[in-house]
């Protein structure tokens, strides 16, 4: 009998180098489990180097955390890529650190950009241009996504900033989008009266937490057996009984 | 102005010559985000851009835009050149970069109203 999980699949850790310090892995996973959400999905820029210590906390806590990454197109469009396991996920690291801008963070202009392990210790910094755009277009982007088993999400379409939508005026047709995030900045109805038309593709949205206190701010809830990829891809789709509510 | 007069002053490449060229450009509008092109531009400009994307072609169709000019030696993607032919519209390419050749085209007289 499938039940309603809540999950938050857009949520910044401290390696991302415009998110504050305490968003440690073992914090983020705290404060989501202080509020009931059952799923996260880790969502740095242009890495998913941070993933795989944030799963193992979550695990512990009984929450489970899906390999993400917020992927910054050659238009300046995010897109949210979800990994069935971290193989995937790094495979499409591999490929987004093979086209991310060249060029090292500055610390000084973008904050820092910190790897950390379970017990909060620093394991040291990334040094990639991560706040940069790739030379990836939106379209090759949501292929490679899925050439990895991954689902493809276009972030906060409501944006004007770094949404599709803002940058491209509207979602190129043929780009098979698996969901449309919407931001904590858009309430439904606000959604539904100015992106109606994109009702065809499935709708979630999340915090997009770059403090622990936005955590949570927004969850979907998908009602499925088990908190799995698998299972989310089957509510994405509304196939056998699972769905999302949103 | 002729967009022929435009193309000559600043000699702008024309990267799908088979387009009709013959047409009025009315004034120019410079953005990266299209959905400020939508907004803002107005039938008869060009539009100058760093995009390369697709959907430029079907923005600067949707305005009635005179042109795509490209800059800093970006070139259109292949699809984007493959619509452009199909729906008209000319896409133009310069090695300088923006603010060169909105200082041209503005004293070639254009304006943005």
């Amino acid at each position: 009998m499938p039940v309603e999980f809540r999950a938050d699949l857009h949520i910044h850790t401290c390696l991302s180098p415009c998110s504050e310090l305490f968003m440690t892995p073992g914090r983020i996973v705290e404060k989501a489990a202080s509020l009931g959400i059952n799923i996260l999905a880790v969502c740095d820029h242009n890495s998913v180097e941070q993933v795989e210590v944030t799963a193992h906390i979550g695990g512990k806590k009984g929450i489970r955390v899906i390999p993400g990454m917020e992927i910054n197109s050659s238009e300046e469009v995010h897109v949210l890529g979800f990994f069935g396991d971290m193989a995937d996920a790094f495979s499409m690291q591999k490929v987004v650190y093979e086209n991310l801008q060249p060029g090292e963070n500055d610390e000084d202009a973008f904050g820092m950009q910190v790897l950390v392990n379970e017990e909060e210790e620093v394991l040291g910094f990334n040094k990639r241009l991560l706040i940069g755009a790739t030379s990836l277009s939106v379209n090759r982007i949501v292929e490679l996504i899925h050439s990895f088993n991954g689902l493809a999400v276009a972030s906060h379409i409501d944006r004007e900033g770094f949404g599709i939508i803002g940058q491209l005026g509207f979602i190129p047709e043929g780009v098979k989008f698996d969901a449309l995030e919407i931001s904590c900045m858009t309430t439904m109805d606000e959604a539904h009266a100015r992106f109606g038309l994109y009702r065809n593709i499935p709708w979630i949205t999340s915090s997009d937490a770059h403090r622990l206190e936005d955590i949570g701010r927004r969850t979907t809830g998908f009602v499925m057996e088990h908190a799995t990829f698998d299972e989310m891809r089957l509510a994405l789709k509304g196939e056998d009984n699972r769905t999302i509510i949103f | 102005m002729e967009l022929q007069e435009v193309i000559n002053s600043l000699s702008l490449k024309v990267e799908n010559p088979s387009v009709n060229l013959k047409r009025e450009v009315t004034g120019a509008y410079v953005s990266d985000m299209l959905s400020d092109v939508m907004g803002n531009a107005h039938e008869g400009f060009l539009w100058i851009t760093l995009q390369i994307h697709l959907n430029i072609v079907a923005v600067a169709s949707l305005k009635g835009l005179s042109g795509i000019l490209l800059v800093n030696n970006r070139v259109p993607a292949e699809e984007t050149l493959k619509k452009a032919i199909e729906e008209n519209v000319p896409i133009l390419t310069s090695s300088l970069p923006t603010f060169e050749l909105v200082g041209r085209l503005y004293s070639l007289g254009l304006r943005c109203r």
